[in-house]
């Protein structure tokens, strides 16, 4: 693998670990499983990318993007508490929807960003090369998301939404508003990965509808690779096991790639998506002895 | 303190399974008092402490806890006046959660959670304090996951959840009824330490006829939805165990078939 193709992937790997932290949230913190991250992804893209081209300041845009986002988790919050529909089923109709509304979005299925001015921009040029730029500057935000994700679930307000992940009664008991929780989680889970979208777009330099495509099984697979590499142990260690497992699975997905002994081709990109995911998926029971 | 008027509780209305849970209860609970209920299966003991917790929302009738109408809050509106150990042990606590997790998560019931560290350092001294005033040598694993201890250890945790908030009204949902004799034996002790200390006042459901008399101010007995015995005072320190089981029978109309079961 050359020195780019390493940093690409490591560079990949960063952008995913926002949808890592938003899926850790989603899955592993409120209990929900939730596939509104497909649509929620490049949503983010699309909208940063609409309003950058538009003239927009490009921090602006990623915030009004993350807003985005969190409507996003609202609406299938919405759905599964107030209307009490299945959290994988609310999560997919919101997922189907968005497609369309991303289309709208955008207006086209994809929308260019070259030589738009973008958060990275003022970066460039500043005697790094473009190749580190990219995962450095990413790399800074996902540290900033990770302290404020871990501070947050360590105080009163994120204990009370792991408790409601763990046990919705006792959480009750114990006076915390659990239908509340999962609005704030879902919000919160999808703005990140909105993020991750804003993100995307402009280290790679466009938005595509069809960008979403398997956005959550990416993102359950840096967090299984996490789990399994750091075990359980605390929430700070259970963050930065995704950040190291989403930069992972990219530098794997790309040995596989670019060995020639494999003869695989990018078009098999999502059979080694499945088939990695699984292997993480069986590994930590065969561990613990056997297949149940 | 507590007062239930007329409270009516139907489960499953309008199917063939309808049942008739509670008619027509009434009952007042004076502040600081210990009333023990007991009742068969079904008689409607869970579902009376139900419609104080807020699990259960009557149909009809009010409940009053102070000065406040609680008949059609939710549980985690109402949390902040009552606390409730549960009687599965698993069902009390966060398993997920260690023990110092799950005491911050109970000290703030009732109040705004907001970004606050959840275990500060003046917080986890006082927890730590709390448990190792249970002497069972838990204050050195305030770190570990609640899930690791067994079901006696948790439900004296469970204890001392239910009593950092300081709210007044205490509900015990035969919270010994998973333990073994030992284990129940110490957290009745701690359970009637905990009331008289803090002056709560408690509903305790239990089985056991002989916990019914041996801890409280008073005893009510349910059966088929209704209160069909309620004992205070000189009249219920005269009453025997035996003396109950008599009016189980009489009140079912059928001999029991194990009162060692009962007396336990």
């Amino acid at each position: 693998m050359s020195q780019i193709a390493f940093w690409g992937a490591v560079e990949l790997g960063l952008v995913y670990a926002f949808i890592a932290v938003g899926v850790f949230l989603a899955f592993r913190v409120l209990d929900f499983p939730d596939l509104t991250v497909d649509g929620s992804f490049p949503l983010g893209a699309a909208v940063t990318a609409v309003l950058i081209i538009a003239g927009v300041n490009p921090w602006l845009a990623v915030a009004v993007a993350m807003v985005a986002g969190a409507a996003a988790g609202l609406v299938t919050a919405l759905l599964n508490v107030r209307f009490r529909i299945l959290n994988l089923l609310a999560s997919i109709l919101t997922m189907i929807g968005l497609f369309s509304v991303n289309l709208r979005v955008m207006g086209r299925p994809n929308v260019a960003l070259i030589n738009a001015d973008t958060m990275l921009s003022p970066f460039y040029g500043l005697g790094l090369r473009d190749f580190y730029v990219r995962p450095f500057f990413v790399g800074m935000l996902v540290v900033v998301a990770v302290v404020l994700v871990w501070r947050f679930l360590e105080s009163d307000a994120g204990l009370a939404m792991r408790a409601t992940g763990a046990n919705a009664r006792m959480a009750r008991a114990q006076g915390v508003d659990t239908s509340r929780q999962i609005y704030l989680g879902m919000a919160l889970s999808n703005a990140l990965v909105a993020l991750g979208g804003a993100l995307f777009a402009q280290t790679n330099g466009f938005a595509d509808v069809t960008s979403g495509v398997g956005t959550i099984v990416v993102g359950l697979a840096a967090v299984i690779i996490g789990e399994t590499l750091l075990g359980a142990r605390g929430i700070l260690i259970a963050l930065v096991g995704c950040v190291f497992g989403s930069i992972l699975y990219r530098i794997a997905i790309q040995l596989a790639l670019s060995s020639d002994v494999l003869g695989l081709r990018a078009s098999d990109l999502n059979f080694v998506t499945a088939a990695l995911v699984t292997v993480a998926l069986i590994l930590p029971r065969l561990r613990r002895g056997g297949v149940a | 303190m507590i007062n239930f008027r007329d409270i009516q509780v139907v489960f499953g209305k309008g199917t063939p399974l309808e049942k008739q849970a509670l008619n027509g209860v009434s009952l007042t609970i004076d502040e600081g008092s210990f009333v023990t209920v007991i009742g068969s299966n079904g008689a409607g003991k869970s579902t009376l402490l139900g419609v104080l917790a807020g699990d259960v929302i009557p149909s009809a009738g009010q409940v009053m806890i102070g000065d406040t109408d609680v008949t059609r809050k939710g549980t985690a509106a109402r949390a902040g006046l009552v606390a409730r150990v549960f009687q599965d042990p698993l069902a009390g606590s966060c398993g997920a959660l260690s023990i110092e997790e799950n005491l911050a998560l109970a000290a703030r019931r009732g109040q705004r959670r907001g970004l606050t560290p959840a275990l500060g350092v003046k917080r986890r001294e006082h927890f730590r304090q709390r448990i190792a005033e249970l002497g069972l040598g838990l204050e050195d694993r305030m770190g570990d996951r609640m899930d690791l201890l067994s079901g006696g250890q948790r439900q004296a945790v469970s204890l001392v959840m239910a009593t950092l908030a300081g709210s007044k009204v205490l509900l015990l949902d035969e919270h010994t009824a998973a333990l073994d004799p030992g284990m129940a034996e110490f957290i009745m002790n701690l359970t009637q330490k905990f009331v008289t200390e803090r002056k709560l006042t408690t509903l305790m459901v239990t089985h056991s006829m002989r916990q019914a008399l041996d801890f409280g101010h008073r005893t009510i007995m349910l059966h088929a939805g209704e209160i069909v015995l309620d004992v205070s005072g000189d009249s219920r320190k005269t009453l025997q165990v035996e003396d109950l089981i008599a009016m189980f029978r009489r009140i079912r109309g059928q001999t029991l078939d194990d009162d060692a079961l009962l007396i336990g």
